[in-house]
């Protein structure tokens, strides 16, 4: 099939209408926070629009030459002038970002996606349950609970990692810990004799958590696997499917709707996602492949 | 009959010698012509300058994984029916350069390719075509955001269709309601008529620029008799629609059916080559790729067309999601006849045939969807779990 060369004239461009094109933000700040996950603070290089985004929600980051990757915002939401993502060294484009040295600027597009429903979990208790890197676009939720803890009933943080090495937030959940208005329960699934905390997967947490089930808030991240089984062990201790809500993970190359690469059945992760309630993603969750 | 501007709301009859007109009309309105010429061995679309570059004296044949261009005797241009292209490449390119980067120290420079408007006339579109540019519609530009690059060539393009006097044996237009009969989307329709050794092209518009056009046009009034050959030709292309599918409920049987045993017979003979996505004239994925001139500090960001069965299509953490060809190609079908219905209220297929023409394995989308129907699991009513 023919096709002629797209012509197209490049000219800098700051008004960006177009949500394809990033804007370069610049890094002010880099540091590892375990062996290989990182956190990134970013701030614009344009004057524009402040940037607003909610818990849960996503930027497209963008390393020239290299590609972009889809990076929840781990920051306290609301509107900012820096924004940290806590990245996992995973492939070529988060290693490159963690090449990044403070001053170097790279390409932002977002916010994208659906948000925690934090406004629903008001007036109820609250479970957060992460596993791995699946606590960064869970902190921005606890940070907004935090700020607002009278609205809130108990609130609960279940968090499995892989190993005492792979915990995020290390230093922030001792923190957390000495609060007396917050639980927070951590486990690995191996450690070695140093290690004085829990082993286990992290649906062992739950038993030890404290909610009225029937006044119950559930936000769930981690991979699809440990989603899966710590809905299991909610409904084991009745919380309904619909108090339940999962972020979902999928190839994403636009993150707006465009590039088809999220689908999931009828579900474009990215724009309808990727933060559902569970029993919207159940009968897919059980497809293989899907 | 006396030679007088056409109306815009009535039908007008054009000699094929003053087709010429048309082509000048359109250009001196601005408008680059797109037209399909025959080319290798099929029909595909290209640029124009004189209708003298249409296909004429062919024909084609069509079967399952097969596609023949042949020489008919007669002067007909449109005696032929969809080829392997379609306008999907003018509206929605296959490669687009987004944006170039350029580091200057620590500073990056992140320039815009800005898309062009561009003044695009399709001459010779099918009512499959005009359908499948109405769902590309629906996808690029019915939510927010809408995508730049299509709006930049869509906005600007006028649609110039063509009734079709045959249909091909993949075709099933019918089935899906989007043909064989051009009902809109169109600014102006014609129908080529052969009779009594003339050859005509029966017009009429259908948006206020279409008749401006027309009524630029050396036309005559057109007879009762040239309306009734017009009738007869959507007739003829109606009653030879080659194959046919029923839509009825199709959407919940294939969510009810995810593993169908038939799936796993079409895997067998699918060999994930994505020929299908690349000749179906709805399917709009897209990625995304990156080069790097590192002696020049520059990098260059291109979108271009994806298939959703390219090996890494659904990448994430050391490995795809669908990595069988049998969840790739229920994902090209459930998608086409399926979800889309759910995510842009209309079925991602238009009958156009073109995916089964060009399937090496010569898997049909009709014949999978009339197995899909055997042997279903909840038939009706009960939702199952799937
Ligand atoms: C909504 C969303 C939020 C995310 N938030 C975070 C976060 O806060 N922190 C974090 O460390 N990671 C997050 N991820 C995962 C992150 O996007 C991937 O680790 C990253 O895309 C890997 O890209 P790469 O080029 O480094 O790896 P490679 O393995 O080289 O990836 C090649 C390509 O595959 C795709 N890909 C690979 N892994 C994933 C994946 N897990 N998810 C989606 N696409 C993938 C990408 O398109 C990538 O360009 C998130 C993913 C999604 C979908
Ligand atoms: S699915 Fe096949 S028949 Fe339907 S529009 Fe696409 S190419 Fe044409
Ligand atoms: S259905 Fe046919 S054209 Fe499509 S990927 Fe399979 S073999 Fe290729
Ligand atoms: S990431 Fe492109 S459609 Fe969702």
């Amino acid at each position: 099939m023919s096709e002629r060369a797209a012509a197209a004239a490049p000219t800098p461009n700051v008004t960006r209408t177009d949500p394809m094109q990033p804007a370069p933000w610049r890094v002010v700040r880099t540091e590892p926070e375990t062996h290989d996950a990182f956190k990134l603070t970013l701030a614009p290089v344009e004057a524009g629009p402040p940037f607003t985004f909610e818990a849960g929600q996503f930027n497209m980051l963008f390393a020239p030459g290299v590609g972009e990757a889809a990076l929840s915002m781990s920051g306290c939401s609301g509107t900012v002038d820096r924004v940290v993502h806590t990245i996992r060294a995973a492939g070529r484009v988060t290693k490159t970002l963690r090449t990044l040295k403070r001053g170097d600027v790279l390409g932002l597009r977002g916010p994208f996606g659906k948000p925690w429903p934090v406004g629903l979990a008001e007036g109820r208790d609250v479970l957060l349950v992460a596993g791995g890197i699946g606590l960064a676009p869970l902190r921005p939720a606890l940070c907004h609970m935090l700020e607002h803890r009278e609205r809130f009933g108990r609130v609960n943080l279940l968090y499995g990692a892989r190993s005492p090495q792979d915990i995020l937030f290390a230093k922030e959940i001792e923190t957390w810990r000495g609060r007396f208005d917050v639980s927070v329960e951590v486990t690995v699934d191996r450690a070695g004799a140093d290690w004085h905390g829990r082993v286990g997967v992290v649906t062992t947490l739950v038993p030890r958590a404290q909610f009225d089930p029937a006044n119950t808030v559930a936000f769930i991240c981690g991979p699809e696997i440990m989603m899966h089984f710590t809905q299991r062990e909610l409904e084991r201790h009745g919380v309904p499917d619909e108090s339940v809500w999962v972020s979902m993970e999928r190839n994403m190359k636009c993150g707006v709707g465009f590039c088809g690469h999220c689908q999931f059945g009828p579900l474009f992760v990215c724009k309808d996602g990727p933060v559902f309630r569970y029993d919207r993603v159940a009968p897919l969750l059980g497809i293989r492949e899907v | 009959m006396q030679q007088r501007p056409a109306a815009a709301t009535r039908q007008s009859t054009i000699e094929r010698k003053d087709l010429h007109r048309l082509f000048e009309v359109l250009r001196a309105r601005g408008y680059t012509v797109m037209g399909p010429v025959a080319r290798d061995g099929a029909i595909v679309w290209d640029e124009l300058s004189t209708p003298d570059e249409l296909p004429a004296g062919w024909t084609d044949e069509q079967e399952a994984g097969r596609y023949r261009l042949v020489r008919s005797d007669g002067p007909a241009l449109f005696d032929w029916t969809v080829g392997p292209a379609s306008p999907k490449a003018s509206l929605h390119p296959a490669a687009v350069t987004l944006l170039n980067a350029r580091r200057e120290g620590p500073a990056l420079r992140l320039l815009e390719c800005v898309p062009q408007p561009t003044r695009l006339a399709f001459f010779g579109l099918r009512a499959c075509e005009l359908a499948a540019i109405a769902v590309q519609d629906r996808v690029l530009l019915g939510g927010t955001p809408t995508d730049p690059v299509y709006r930049a060539r869509r906005e600007g393009a006028l649609l110039i269709a063509v009734q079709c006097g045959r249909a091909g044996r993949t075709c099933f237009c019918a089935s899906m309601g989007t043909g064989p009969e051009v009902r809109s989307g169109h600014d102006l329709v014609l129908t080529e008529l052969l009779e009594d050794g003339r050859h005509l092209f029966v017009a009429e518009a259908a948006s206020e620029r279409g008749g401006e056009i027309l009524a630029e046009l050396p036309a005559t009034d057109t007879t009762a008799a040239e309306s009734g050959a017009v009738q007869a030709a959507v007739a003829r292309a109606t009653a030879g629609m080659g194959r046919t599918l029923e839509t009825e409920g199709l959407p919940a049987l294939l969510a009810r059916n995810p593993e169908h045993p038939h799936w796993d017979v079409t895997a067998a003979r699918c060999l994930a080559c994505g020929n299908c996505t690349s000749v179906c004239p709805t399917c709009f994925c897209v990625t995304t790729e990156d080069f790097t001139d590192l002696a020049a500090g520059l990098s260059r960001r291109v979108r271009r067309w994806d298939s959703c069965f390219s090996v890494d299509f659904t990448y994430i953490h050391g490995g795809n999601v669908r990595s069988s060809s049998r969840s790739r190609y229920r994902q090209w079908l459930t998608h086409k006849l399926g979800s889309w219905h759910e995510q842009f209220g209309s079925s991602g297929c238009v009958g156009c045939g073109r995916c089964i023409t060009w399937c090496p394995a010569g898997i049909d989308i009709t014949e999978e969807a009339r197995a899909l129907r055997q042997d279903q699991r909840g038939k009706e009513g009960s939702r199952g779990n799937a």
